[in-house]
């Protein structure tokens, strides 16, 4: 065979090189990159690139976190509204760790993030120094891509690579971990911006034919259903999924990773999919003749019981990742590369269709749905609060225009379920993780990556008091976050499943909690605690009205459950209505 | 049928890096796949690494493991390949005693007819040193240890395929 000498990155020269410490290269680079923002915290073995922030601190914004962990979602909520990296940045050792929960989380929610960890000196490496860890070893799980720089001339080869890996194909997480000596190190700096990596194909190549094959199941379909998910975002294909499901007149259901790619009053969106997902669409699942599915992985919050999931359906999986085709559901057609390109290129070769009948029976089924749940949820009669009727009066007074941000738990599957949107990238969650105390630290990161929008962080009181702390971020930044707890004085998600499945053992699932709205004065940000209906609707109209950051406690009922549910095991079209 | 598990030789080509051989093996310990045997080597690309991984599973699992494989950034390319479809050896070695050589005339014949040849000897231990397949080895290793074994290794498996593995065109893809 033939040999190939090549340099690994392709790259396009920007500066000329002049001569600089490794830790000034580093924000020389995050300036290169187009960083504004980053989130972290200092300490030993990072302090000479906050030296350097400090420099350089007008034109790069540092926003301390009140823990590493919170500086990793922030990132994530700042890429996640904006499609821009998040950077984050943290010191070796316990810094590098409280940063993992945050990259785990980026890596299964396909979100991209660039960390930078200090490290010891080179020369102490694998000796356990003080606040040495091996991050790199601790990371590779998690991360996209992971580098250790022990030399200063590799910086800006390397961060030029980091930016490129995690925004580009699927996105994710890259951590590179950089040594105190490097840091201090002088060389002769210049960026280049990364093209490409050899070994790394972003994007797979679309074949034509996949599209022709897709194409005639699209047209030949009577009940087809098409299942979309954060994919479209991540491609920023909004426009050219609108203009397919259009043309093809496709009922189609969302991912709550894909939520608010249409809008929720588009005539074909009908709804969530999965485990507490709409009712028409998980039962029409198993009746279908084709399912489309868009930038979505199958997760198995999404199939219930996969051996009896879609059987009956042909399959066509539109996706950028290689390896997510056939991982849970067997695809007849793949469409593999970017969901934009593929869904603009096949729009010519699909055919005008209406489906009247097959979306009567999305209609029909909703209309069970809203009377058994719905209505209950978002109109209650009975005497206690519901989550529902948070949301509601959130959508009146937003009008579909905020982003949302939630938590994890039974509030976050009522904000997804009911959270009106009219713009893209405006639900924000952690749904692969699942991670408790994403919601308000990403809703920082929300707010400063799009200050003009309104950023709604939703929370339950369990999560809410993992990053609780980050109340003084909003302080300092003045970050005019609305930070809404619905409070159950319960772990609700995990009390309703001790309900369903341990019959009603409570173990450890109560929670006895503070006075949240002394708390949140306690960071000088404005309260107030809502007990009754006839409060509700005001208090929110005057949390959306502030100018500025707004705290807002709702105590609802306590042992409320969400609905509908698919028992784990089962089947998407058993799923329950009560 | 592609539910049956069945030994696969997996190779892949890969950029010289350190942490890599961890994101490989970890892909495997996640499933709770053993590896039974694993050796990395320099390939027939200056600068391109090759590893050579043999495994025991479905059909099914290989294809989704090879797709999660190609996924790390440093991954140029990974193929699988059943027993039929690639040609492989294993080596080995043995040291033993070295009286037995003068004692016992049947080790001469058994290192004569298997092939194996003697690498080196001494006052105290020879030391035998075998290539070959598997299952020769492990012949080998049953004749032998009649005569006990002073210690004994055997190498992780070498394999080319029959059928080309394109990587130097995708290499030269890249540069265009
Ligand atoms: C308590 C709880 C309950 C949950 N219940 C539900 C539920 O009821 N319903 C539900 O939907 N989810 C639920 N989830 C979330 C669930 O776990 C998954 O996170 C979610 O379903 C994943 O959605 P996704 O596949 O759209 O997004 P991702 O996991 O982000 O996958 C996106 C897919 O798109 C592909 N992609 C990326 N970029 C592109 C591109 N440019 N072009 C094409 N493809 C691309 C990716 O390769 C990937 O396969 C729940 C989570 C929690 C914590
Ligand atoms: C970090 C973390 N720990 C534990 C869990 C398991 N878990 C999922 S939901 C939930 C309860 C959440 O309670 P709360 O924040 O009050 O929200 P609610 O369900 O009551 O709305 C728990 C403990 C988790 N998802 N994340
Ligand atoms: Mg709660």
């Amino acid at each position: 065979m033939k040999e190939t000498q090549t340099i690994q990155n392709k790259k396009e020269s920007t500066t000329t090189a002049v001569r600089i410490s490794g830790s000034e290269a580093v924000v020389r680079c995050l300036l290169e990159e187009g960083v504004k923002v980053l989130y972290g915290y200092p300490g030993g073995a990072i302090m000479p690139v906050y030296d350097e922030l400090y420099k350089y601190q007008d034109k790069i914004h540092h926003v301390l976190a009140r823990h590493e962990q919170c500086a990793a979602h922030a990132a994530q909520g700042y890429a996640r509204i904006s499609g821009e990296v998040g950077v984050a940045i943290a010191t070796s050792g316990p810094g590098a760790t409280n940063l993992i929960t945050g990259i785990a989380d980026a890596q299964i929610d396909s979100t991209p993030l660039v960390c930078i960890t200090g490290q010891v000196a080179s020369h102490l490496l694998g000796s356990d120094a003080f606040q040495e860890t091996d991050i790199v070893g601790i990371s590779t799980p998690v991360t996209k891509w992971n580098c250790q720089i022990t030399k200063a001339s590799d910086i800006p080869e390397v961060l030029a690579k980091a930016f490129y890996i995690a925004k580009s194909g699927r996105p994710g997480p890259v951590l590179i971990d950089i040594t105190k000596d490097a840091q201090f190190e002088e060389f002769d700096f210049a960026y280049k911006k990364c093209k490409g990596v050899r070994s790394y194909n972003p994007i797979p190549k679309t074949e034509k034919s996949s599209l022709e094959a897709a194409a005639k199941l699209i047209n030949a379909a009577k009940k087809p259903l098409v299942v979309w998910g954060q994919g479209v975002i991540l491609s920023e294909a909004e426009e050219a999924f609108k203009a397919v499901i259009e043309k093809a007149g496709i009922p189609s259901a969302w991912t709550i990773l894909g939520a608010s790619a249409i809008p929720t009053s588009h005539p074909l969106n009908i709804g969530m999919v999965g485990m507490h997902g709409n009712y028409a669409p998980n039962v029409l699942t198993n009746e279908c003749d084709l399912l489309i599915a868009i930038g979505m992985r199958f997760d198995d919050r999404v199939t219930g019981n996969l051996a009896t999931y879609a059987k009956q359906a042909k399959v066509i999986h539109f996706e950028i990742d290689p390896a997510e085709i056939n991982k849970n559901v067997k695809a007849d057609v793949a469409v593999l590369g970017d969901a934009k390109a593929s869904l603009e290129a096949i729009l010519p070769l699909i055919n005008k269709n209406t489906h009247a009948e097959w979306h009567q029976k999305f209609k029909d089924l909703y209309a069970v749905e809203y009377e058994k749940v719905i209505k209950n949820d978002l109109h209650p009669t009975k005497e206690g609060l519901t989550m529902g009727e948070v949301l509601n009066q959130i959508n009146i007074q937003s009008k579909g225009e905020a982003a949302i941000v939630s938590d994890v738990g039974q509030h976050q599957m009522i904000a997804c379920r009911y959270a009106e949107f009219n713009q893209t990238k405006s639900n924000i969650t952690s749904g692969g993780l699942g991670t408790m105390g994403f919601g308000l630290p990403a809703a920082i990161g929300a707010k400063m990556a799009r200050p003009e929008r309104e950023v709604v962080s939703i929370s339950g009181d369990g999560g809410y008091q993992m990053t609780i702390q980050e109340l003084g971020t909003i302080f300092q930044q003045k970050a005019a976050v609305k930070v809404v707890v619905l409070n159950n004085d319960f772990l609700g998600m995990v009390r309703q499943w001790q309900q369903l499945f341990f019959d009603k053992r409570y173990a450890s699932t109560e929670m006895v909690n503070p006075n949240f709205v002394a708390i949140a004065e306690g960071y000088y940000i404005r309260a107030r605690k809502v007990t009754k209906r006839e409060e509700l609707a005001e208090a929110v109209a005057e949390m959306m009205a502030s100018k500025e950051a707004y705290f807002l406690e709702v105590c609802v009922e306590k042992e409320d459950n969400v609905f509908p549910m698919i028992p784990t095991g089962a089947s998407v079209s058993d799923i329950r209505l009560e | 049928m592609s539910t049956d598990k069945q030994l696969f030789t997996v190779s892949v080509y890969t950029e010289n890096n350190i942490g890599l051989l961890n994101r490989i093996s970890a892909i495997f310990q996640r499933r709770h796949i053993n590896i039974e045997s694993l050796n990395t080597s320099p390939s027939e690309i200056e600068s391109v690494s090759r590893f050579t991984i043999v495994v025991n599973m479905t059909e099914d699992n290989m294809k989704k493991i090879i797709g999660q494989i190609e996924k790390q950034v440093e991954v140029i390319k990974a193929f699988y390949h059943t027993e039929e479809e690639i040609i492989y050896q294993e080596s080995c070695i043995f040291k033993m005693k070295s009286g037995l050589l003068f004692d016992e005339r049947e080790i001469q014949n058994i290192i004569k007819e298997s092939n194996a040849r003697i690498v080196t000897v001494n006052r105290d231990f020879f030391v035998i040193e075998k290539s070959g397949r598997k299952e020769e080895i492990e012949l080998l290793y049953r004749e032998l240890s009649a005569f006990g074994i002073m210690q004994f290794t055997r190498s992780g498996r070498i394999a080319v395929s029959k059928e080309e593995m394109k990587i130097s065109t995708m290499l030269e893809a890249f540069q265009a």
